[in-house]
């Protein structure tokens, strides 16, 4: 059996590498593919979390982390579709209105 | 073994797959990207017996959200001109600085910890007579939970994922006055 502290591990490297695309990328829909990414790597905490203390609880959270992000993916895109008829463009740097 | 194996295959895989995200030009590859990781988890998840959870990995995550995704890019366009300089002063100094402290501390902790991360609890009694079933995350065994203790937040995902639907249509009635 595979320590689950490998699996922590995976998973601390795949939200970091999530982190970095967050603050590298201006493209809000590869910024929008990092946010999934950092909550997949949340998702592989809890699930060997769980097996390692023999709890059901931390895949009925992955179940609850699922359904909020498939709801934020729904929204935030229906959002960037929204500014990109605005603006013909998905850069966030362009987005500077509330700029002091 | 088996597992051994399959967890460093894996964990390559998911790790070329999100490296792909952050570093391709073209969108489209960056979906690409996730969606090889999303499948890697899900296999990750299958070898964990979080049997459900990796179905449901499959289903919602591969198959809806990366649709969804790869819909939006071909319905805004493929965007290649995406500029690599940098507008915020110090912004990549500190990134370098912000990944360099937490490979260090996630490197420390779990090597400290000699890779047990948490205390295992024991499925066995020293004369071998098992006290308690691993956890094998099936959809009836996935259900109990969710359907007792879980019950009110299980109602307000449905609240949740109502009001996403309806803002989402909401975001796609805007119209720009006068058109």
């Amino acid at each position: 059996m595979v320590p689950e502290g490998w699996y922590m591990g995976l998973a601390a490297a795949l939200f970091l590498i999530g982190a970095l695309g967050i603050l590298l990328r201006r493209n809000a829909l590869v910024m929008f593919m990092c946010v999934e990414l950092m909550l997949n790597a949340v998702n592989l905490t809890l699930v060997s979390a769980g097996r390692a203390l023999n709890d059901l609880d931390g895949q009925v959270a992955v179940f609850f982390i699922l359904v909020v992000a498939a709801a934020e993916v729904v929204v935030g895109l229906a959002i960037i579709v929204a500014i990109f008829r605005r603006r013909s463009t998905a850069s966030v740097d362009e987005l500077s209105d509330l700029k002091g | 073994m088996v597992e051994a194996l399959l967890f460093v295959v894996m964990a390559i895989a998911a790790l070329a797959g999100a490296v792909t995200v952050v570093v391709a030009r073209n969108p489209i590859y960056s979906a690409l990207g996730l969606l090889g990781t999303l499948f890697s988890v899900a296999v990750l998840y299958v070898i964990q017996l979080a049997h459900f959870v990796a179905a449901v990995q499959v289903i919602v995550y591969a198959g809806a959200v990366m649709t969804l995704f790869l819909f939006v890019i071909m319905l805004i366009g493929v965007d290649k001109s995406e500029s690599t300089e940098e507008n915020l002063p110090m912004q990549r100094i500190w990134v370098g600085v912000l990944a360099i402290v937490v490979i260090l501390f996630t490197g420390g902790v779990t090597l400290a910890g000699n890779f047990e991360w948490v205390v295992p609890q024991p499925t066995a009694t020293i004369s071998g007579a098992p006290i308690s079933e691993p956890v094998n995350g099936t959809i009836q065994a996935i259900a109990e939970p969710l359907f007792t203790g879980w019950v009110l937040a299980f109602e307000a995902t449905a609240l949740l994922l109502t009001i996403a639907a309806a803002g989402a249509i909401a975001l796609a009635h805007f119209r720009r006055k006068g058109v």
